[in-house]
């Protein structure tokens, strides 16, 4: 799994290459957040949570199985916003506060 | 490329800002008006194994249970080889450090009369998406803190077997920083990425433990000359098929079992201990009964709903692919299987030989969480507890020294590797990229996997595996000798390669010591089969002269306190 940066969204604030676990992520000289080696991304999804532009989509690699599938996450207070959208273009948004403690 | 020397003064410096790191900081600050200079390689809100959060504390006394009782279950989990003195001291934290987590802001979930819900025997259910902003949250509040983002440590500053402090390198910035401490903690993470993973193509970091844990900080202290434990005492995770994501979840949250391609449940034919299960699965895909799930079809739709939140506050892929399947767990079970073997602390007994107090074999450097070894089933509770430990032992060590000692200012040169060699590369020569990097660290991959026990093996390995294994890895060590920097990034990741070959080197004379099999399913030894009562001991090294001393040591046992 990795992500992938939309370049017309990006604001360049730089929240996610702050986060990200393996300092994959970098300004280019256009201000713009990008990831040279998303190869190399571990699948946290740390970016995602940061970015206040909704810019950062999340998938699984092909070679794992991936089948086209997108995420993105919206924060909202304590709130997550899972916004996923299946490989048919259908959306399904799965929300969680983070007040509420997970069941399992 | 040229380097930028800057010194840095701390009275307490802390080497990787997890959660055993975090933690310690600010235990010690509670005690202490000293400094603290947590130096962390990415940046402490999100870095480490809890960077895509945990949704439950795995190491807790639930009301009935003593810390003794979880000392037992871990010892009975390790075979035996466990140090009772680092279990019990870390036991009796767990229940301490949860509150704390709560009053900085961890939501936990509560029985109606207010007292902790249970998951299972040691476990508490959390929302720990965000456990590491709320822990590096309560690091910023605290002034005496300072934290270097985006720095790598790559070296000891080591005089007489006793530490001044720190060699780091910039990630970003062309800057050498000599640290100097009067103590320091080794909190790094262990080592991911020495056998080739589950999806070695495009998806290779996709593994269970953070692939950006390269095991600096014990290859650190093997060039120190610092005394290692049980390095062969695997971890190998049974995953989520694919996405590796967790299956405690799975199997405690709703009560998963384990099954194979016939629909019997196989759990109890083998061992109930963590390496055991892992036998089991690989012992019913050879027996052709694979490929094995947990069942969870005929799971409620509440707990389809709930899992699928649950999976998105730590493994986020899982969740995905049950959505972008259209197969959520409640319509098919989940295939499960075994990852590559990594080393971690925090599992396993594998890390640094620590007194009672984590102190190492050098003198004023400290360990706790994945880089300590000896108190394996830490977990994230575990990893605090014992850096709290870790602090309090060290501001003790300070304190000591301030009476009796001069000045514990940097000795520069002191340190047995030289720095510079490192650099001066760069400059002299161009760089070979990151392709050459990447293409020994897969060589270096494969010939862990094929040879010293990885998945394509079964986690099998023998005397004449090693040995091989063993040769190949000192010959790309050579190759790995000769690679190039052309900026700070390939410097780093030069750096890691190193490490993570010198800990596989380690890693092989540790496997051919012990000449058994403790733990199926982590180390099959196919030449010594069974566990024999003769290696009821801990298994250390100490590299001198380039090969790796092996020492024999007798089990400690709670109650007792061991000094070096």
């Amino acid at each position: 799994m990795s992500i992938e940066i939309r370049r017309e969204a990006c604001i360049g604030c730089g929240q996610c290459a702050d986060v990200c676990p393996g300092s994959l992520i970098l300004i280019d000289s256009g201000g713009k957040a990008v990831i040279p080696n998303p190869e190399r991304c571990w699948g946290c999804a740390s970016c995602l949570k940061e970015c206040p532009a909704l810019a950062i989509e999340f998938f699984l690699g092909e070679d794992m199985g991936g089948m086209g599938g997108r995420m993105r996450v919206r924060r909202e207070n304590s709130l997550l916003h899972w916004d996923i959208t299946k490989p048919d273009g259908s959306l399904e948004t799965i929300t969680i506060d983070s007040r509420d403690s997970g069941m399992y | 490329m040229k380097l930028r020397v800057e010194s840095v003064f701390t009275d307490f410096l802390i080497v990787g800002g997890g959660a055993a790191g975090c933690y310690a900081a600010l235990s010690f600050c509670e005690r202490s008006d000293k400094s603290v200079l947590i130096a962390e390689k990415a940046h402490i809100k999100r870095s480490g194994c809890l960077a895509a959060g945990v949704n439950a504390l795995n190491a807790y006394i639930l009301p009935g249970g003593t810390p003794r009782d979880y000392v037992d279950y871990a010892r009975r989990d390790a075979g035996g080889i466990v140090r009772g003195d680092l279990l019990i001291t870390m036991s009796e934290g767990l229940n301490r450090v949860t509150r704390k987590m709560e009053r900085l802001g961890l939501t936990i979930l509560k029985n109606p009369d207010g007292g902790y819900a249970a998951r299972g025997k040691r476990n508490l259910k959390i929302n720990g998406e965000n456990i590491k902003p709320i822990l590096a949250g309560a690091v910023s509040k605290e002034p005496r803190i300072t934290v270097l983002n985006r720095v790598c440590v790559f070296e000891y500053i080591v005089g007489d077997n006793r530490i001044y402090g720190a060699y780091a390198v910039g990630i970003d910035k062309p800057v050498l920083y000599i640290i100097s401490a009067k103590a320091v903690l080794c909190a790094t993470g262990g080592a991911a990425g020495l056998y080739k993973p589950n999806n070695p193509g495009f998806s290779r970091h996709k593994m269970w433990y953070p692939p950006f844990n390269t095991g600096a900080g014990y290859a650190m202290g093997i060039r120190a000359g610092a005394e290692m434990t049980t390095l062969e005492m695997r971890f190998i995770a049974l995953r989520c098929k694919d996405t590796i994501a967790p299956t405690g979840t799975l199997a405690q949250g709703v009560g998963a079992k384990q099954i194979n391609a016939l629909g019997d449940e196989y759990e109890q034919k083998y061992d109930l201990t963590t390496s055991g299960r892992l036998h089991g699965t690989v012992a019913e895909n050879l027996e052709g009964r694979g490929p094995c799930c947990l069942r969870t079809v005929g799971i409620s739709r509440r707990q389809d709903i709930d899992l699928q939140k649950a999976y998105l506050n730590m493994a986020p892929g899982q969740t995905l692919r049950w959505i972008e399947s259209g197969n959520t767990p409640s319509a098919r079970n989940v295939e499960i299987d075994g990852t590559e073997p990594y080393i971690t602390g925090g599992h396993t007994a594998s890390g640094y030989w620590v007194n009672t107090g984590r102190e190492t074999t050098i003198k004023g450097l400290f360990a706790a969480g994945d880089a300590a070894g000896g108190c394996p089933q830490k977990y994230v509770t575990g990893a605090f507890a014992e850096g709290e430990i870790a602090a309090l032992a060290a501001l003790k060590y300070m304190d000591d020294g301030q009476k009796t000692a001069g000045s514990a200012r940097a000795r520069q040169g002191a340190s047995s590797l030289d720095p510079f060699k490192f650099f001066s590369r760069g400059a002299e020569r161009s760089s070979a990229g990151l392709g050459e990097i990447d293409r020994l660290e897969e060589e270096m991959q494969s010939i862990m996997d094929e040879h010293a026990g990885g998945i394509s093996r079964h986690y099998r390995y023998s005397e004449a595996s090693l040995k091989t294994a063993d040769e190949k890895i000192r010959a790309l060590s050579e190759r790995a000798d000769l690679l190039t920097a052309g900026n700070t990034r390939e410097l780093v990741y030069i750096f890691e390669l190193t490490e993570r070959l010198l800990l596989c080197r380690a890693l092989i004379a540790h496997l051919a010591a012990r000449r058994e099999t403790r733990w199926r399913g982590f180390a099959e030894n196919t030449d010594y089969p069974d566990a024999d009562g003769a290696f009821l001991k801990y298994i250390n090294s100490r590299f001198e002269d380039d090969e790796f001393r092996i020492i024999f040591r007798g089990l400690v046992a709670e109650g007792e306190v061991y000094e070096h």
